[in-house]
């Protein structure tokens, strides 16, 4: 039953990424994106991790997918005219496939370790995926979670700055 | 857990399936939502090993993976509503004043 499940939202996953990349208007493939972030959000589910996806759809399929709705009905861009190129497609593909073939052989060629980590199935449910992660978060990786609130700050300074219309 | 090789192949499909998106498509923005879905793909390897593992640090690491996507975001689209200040489109093939 799990398994069929898994095949489901991957047939969705799949289809919907699909459409990101062969849709000609840009607003089709960011509703097609949010749908793919929507079966990412299940797997976490999934996998035992509800509070990223709850974070996944917040972040990701909220405010991300907002902004980039956002601009694109703000720069009024319609059905696609660029002109493509036959040989683009080719090499595109190409590099493409051999990504694919590359990370499946790495995949199946080697082996995974064995668990060693503390956080089993049990333990998560018994404590919980949030208090976990928070644990995590504000005490081993302290440093790079401040850093990371100076990378947003950077963040919103330089969009405001590039654009505007006269610095 | 048994199914993990099915999480990883479907992370890498939706890697190469972001990876031809952002080699063949022109419009600047198909591109960056493209990148988005690579990062995404890359962000599911890292919750299933972690979930494999019995660690948590890839879990943590996901969420800088979105902090960097959300202010890569930010200061991407700021790019592109400039670009299209200058150049009246969004088609990367016209970005070509230092092509020698």
């Amino acid at each position: 039953m799990e398994t069929l499940f898994f095949l489901i939202v991957t047939l969705v996953a799949v289809v919907s990424s699909i459409m990101v990349i062969t849709c000609k208007n840009p607003i089709n493939s960011a509703l097609s994106l949010i749908l793919t972030f929507f079966c990412l959000a299940t797997y976490y589910v999934m996998l035992d991790a509800p509070f990223l996806a709850a974070v996944q759809v917040m972040v990701y399929a909220g405010a991300i997918m907002v902004l980039i709705v956002f601009t694109i009905m703000l720069l009024n861009i319609r059905v696609d005219a660029t002109k493509k190129h036959a040989h683009m497609i080719f090499f595109g593909c190409i590099i493409g496939f051999a990504t694919l073939i590359n990370t499946a052989f790495i995949v199946f060629k080697s082996r995974v370790a064995t668990p060693t980590g503390p956080y089993d199935v049990s333990t998560i449910k018994s404590i919980g995926h949030t208090e976990l992660i928070g644990r995590e978060m504000f005490t081993t990786f302290l440093l790079p979670f401040e850093i990371t609130s100076i990378l947003l700050l950077v963040a919103i300074v330089g969009a405001v700055i590039i654009a505007k219309k006269k610095i | 857990m048994e199914n993990l090789n099915g999480y990883l192949i479907v992370s890498a499909i939706l890697f190469s399936i972001g990876t031809i998106g952002v080699l063949t498509r022109k419009n600047a923005i198909v591109m960056f939502m493209c990148i988005e879905l690579m990062l995404n793909a890359v962000n599911l390897t890292f919750v299933a090993l972690s979930r494999h593992m019995g660690n948590l640090d890839g879990q943590v690491f996901v969420f800088f993976v979105m902090t960097v996507a959300a202010a890569e975001a930010a200061v991407g689209l700021a790019l592109m509503i400039a670009f299209y200040n200058n150049k009246e489109t969004i088609d990367v093939s016209e970005v070509n004043s230092m092509k020698w």
